[in-house]
């Protein structure tokens, strides 16, 4: 008898005792899924607000921009790393992208220790905890890319930001990219930098991840 | 490398006893768990519709756990066709034989890890050391706890028993690279940083655990901190992801739900820094090879308990250690298994027999803060009381926990004779003048024999005649019932026995501090005229 058939013979034969033991009533029942009665959305400005003031609270750095705003903000964020090396991803929007940015979509791992930062864009952003999320498109990069540079600057249209992680995982269902397979993308939650509490529960910012997250908010104009 | 847990576990006593003696990890501990729980409270009551939530995350994980035949088969369907390979374990030795040997093939004599506490249950880094291949734990807590060659004490910060000195002198002796450094905690987070990073850039082969994983999309979810997490599972070549069967979910949606729940009640925190979700493998993007191994090792015993089953939906939060009294006194130590507190009480004999730790369900006052704090609303107390009841009805007492078989026998005893009234009378007359022999000068009872894990701790009352002598003698000396109050207490006619019919009305008696007891008509304690001198010191609670 195979591992699997093991495993699935037992708990079969565990659901049939629990049925049994259950009384003359049989289990518990469960209740079916339905969204919960959800607090009234925010609108756009409020969202932003809230997203904004969220990713502060992580200790990331939060700049907020018009659409002519986004190439400046980047500079700044990047300006104390001279002569830093840094990468952007293949698809980020050209206004965005630094001018001597290496091609971050085709560094191998072994070359990443070497880039001081990265900028790029993201998929969703979740105004109710200050995540954004990537789910590493060509203007965000393959993970590594987010992962080992020590600085994160990414930037986050307003209209991308959404109430809450619910209304996060409706919007980036796997299903919207068919069937499960090797297309269904990774994705990655950030809120803020870094961080451990792992030494009498004190949280301190940047451990293996970037160390300093920097949130740029580019709202309608 | 970490200690081993003990195969059998000596009673959570005997454990807890010694831990009580160690005053820095209590003050360690109270310090801990007073800051986590003022976070946790503040997030948790910024959600306005937390309960909500909650009743959402209990029905997301009994809708998995009640089909979990069909959800794992279905997950092992979605993960294949997403180029993931899945491995069935039926218990620890069949997870340690696929791992090492899924590690074996990449012909990679090291792993690095991600915190797992199922790899800790399955006692994966002894069996990979065993076969020639060393595993570097890469989360701060866990790292602290291996290189000390200690054993885990949290759920979530296994180390919460170390403060910053301890960890300090731990780095300096055992960590390479750590010099002289401070115990400022950012300055032991950067000596772990250092300390690791070539190791992550190095290692080909990954061990990670799951806190969750979709059914319908084959998507495996890890929730985490400080990066490494992120580092295992994006730069090695093979990923080997080992995970219970019970953290199956049925839909994306419920993720979600779980995913709100789990930050909050974990660290105190509206989202933990990082949070994975991959599908199988993604080509240019993350590890080539993706194993996940599911795991039963004693989850189907839990699961055939229509009450016990209950504890599967946990995950792993530990907001149920961070307000247990008991816990919080004793140290996760003392509960001798990789889950402790309130959840482990529960889990750890569901998981390794009612045998192996049968006092485990005695770890508890049944306070219920526990209940109150868990996320996906498993009723604690329920199941403990539950347990206990197992444990005296199924195991063998000898040698396996006093109360087990103590207890029953008393209880049995105590059977016969409440099922006979002569008998019934007759041992309340003994146990009065019993009582009377073990009361010393200070009112207090010497400590049984067999029983002294009771008394130790206790006080006996005074004794005091019975209801039905007392019954017996007024009839005898035709006294009327004195009603002394405006509002008598009404005593059940159950109470009373067969030779009570109707309810009897009784004098509401307080004992005023420091003097005689008077009979009034407010609320107090229930006492009984005639009956012997009652200690006037002694106030309602003192019984309790």
């Amino acid at each position: 008898m195979s591992g699997r058939d093991q495993v699935l013979a037992k708990v079969r034969a565990a659901l049939q005792t629990a049925e049994r033991g259950a009384g003359p009533d049989g289990p518990r029942p469960v209740p079916a899924p339905g969204r919960r009665t959800r607090p009234d959305a925010w609108d756009a400005d409020e969202l932003a607000d809230r997203f904004a003031e969220r990713v502060d609270d992580y200790r990331a750095t939060v700049v907020r921009t018009g659409p002519d705003g986004v190439g400046a903000a980047v500079a700044a964020a990047l300006a104390d790393l001279d002569p830093g090396t840094v990468a952007a991803p293949a698809g980020l929007p050209a206004a965005w992208r630094p001018d001597d940015a290496l091609d971050g979509s085709v560094l191998r791992t072994a070359e990443l220790p070497a880039v001081s930062a990265v900028v790029t864009a993201c998929r969703l952003a979740i105004a109710e905890t200050g995540t954004i999320v990537l789910d590493h498109a060509d203007d965000q990069g393959p993970r590594r890319l987010t992962l080992v540079p020590d600085r994160h600057v990414c930037v986050v249209r307003t209209e991308q930001i959404v109430d809450d992680v619910d209304d996060a995982f409706a919007a980036m269902s796997p299903a919207d990219h068919g069937p499960p397979g090797p297309g269904t993308p990774p994705l990655t939650f950030v809120s803020g930098p870094s961080a451990t509490s792992d030494i009498e529960l004190q949280r301190v910012e940047g451990v293996h991840g970037p160390r300093t997250l920097v949130v740029i908010v580019v709202g309608p104009g | 490398m970490s200690a081993r847990w003990p195969e059998v576990p000596q009673d959570f006593p005997k454990a807890a006893k010694v831990t009580l003696q160690d005053e820095q990890l209590r003050a360690n501990l109270g310090h801990a768990t007073t800051a986590i729980r003022a976070k946790r409270g503040g997030v948790v009551a910024e959600v306005d519709d937390w309960e909500d939530l909650r009743d959402e995350g209990a029905a997301a994980r009994d809708r998995a756990l009640r089909a979990l035949d069909e959800r794992l088969v279905e997950l092992e369907a979605n993960v294949q066709a997403a180029g993931g390979v899945v491995h069935w374990a039926p218990d620890k030795a069949a997870a340690q034989r696929i791992v090492v040997d899924l590690v074996a093939a990449t012909g990679s004599d090291e792993v690095i890890k991600v915190k797992s506490l199922l790899t800790d249950e399955l006692e994966l880094n002894p069996a990979l050391a065993d076969a020639g291949i060393e595993a570097h734990e890469t989360d701060l807590a866990e790292l602290i706890v291996q290189l000390g060659g200690d054993r885990q004490s949290h759920i979530l910060v296994p180390a919460i028993h170390r403060n910053r000195r301890e960890i300090r002198d731990i780095f300096r002796e055992h960590l390479p690279g750590a010099g002289d450094v401070s115990d400022d905690p950012a300055a032991l987070a950067e000596a772990a940083r250092r300390h690791l990073r070539e190791t992550f850039l190095r290692v080909p082969v990954a061990i990670s655990g799951a806190n969750a994983a979709v059914a319908a999309t084959g998507t495996v979810a890890v929730v985490e901190s400080e990066g490494n997490g992120r580092m295992c599972l994006t730069l090695p070549r093979t990923l080997i992801t080992v995970m219970g069967i019970e953290k199956v979910l049925e839909t994306w949606e419920d993720l979600g739900t779980i995913l709100r729940l789990l930050p909050r009640s974990s660290t105190g925190e509206r989202m933990n820094p990082y949070t994975s979700l991959w599908t199988g493998v993604t080509p240019g993007d993350g590890p080539e090879e993706f194993h996940l191994v599911l795991v039963d090792a004693g989850r189907t015993n839990a699961l055939a308990d229509p009450v016990g089953r209950d504890a599967l939906r946990c995950i792993r939060c530990s907001a149920c250690l961070n307000v247990c009294p008991v816990y919080e006194r004793t140290g996760g130590q003392a509960y001798e298994s990789i889950y402790p507190g309130p959840i482990g009480a529960i889990l750890t004999p569901q998981l390794q027999g009612l045998d192996t730790a049968p006092t485990l369900p005695w770890a508890s006052s049944l306070c219920g803060a526990c209940y109150e704090v868990c996320p996906v609303k498993i009723d604690i107390p329920k199941i403990l009381v539950h347990l206990r009841g197992r444990v005296t009805a199924e195991t063998d007492a000898s040698g396996k926990g006093h109360h087990a078989g103590v207890e029953r026998l008393a209880m049995r005893s105590v059977a016969r004779v409440m099922d006979s009234r002569p008998a019934y009378e007759a041992a309340q007359r003994a146990g009065r003048l019993g009582l009377s022999l073990l009361q010393h000068g200070n009112g207090r009872p010497g400590r049984l024999p067999g029983l002294k894990g009771w008394t130790a701790s206790r006080d006996l009352p005074p004794p005091e005649p019975s209801f039905r002598s007392w019954w017996r003698e007024r009839e005898a000396t035709g006294g009327a019932p004195s009603v002394g109050g405006a509002s008598p207490v009404e005593r059940p006619a159950a109470v009373g026995g067969a030779g009570a019919a109707g309810s009897v009305p009784l004098e509401v008696v307080v004992h005023p501090p420091g003097g005689r007891p008077g009979v009034v008509g407010g609320p107090g304690v229930v006492g009984r005229p005639g009956g012997a001198p009652t200690d006037p010191t002694r106030t309602a609670g003192d019984d309790a």
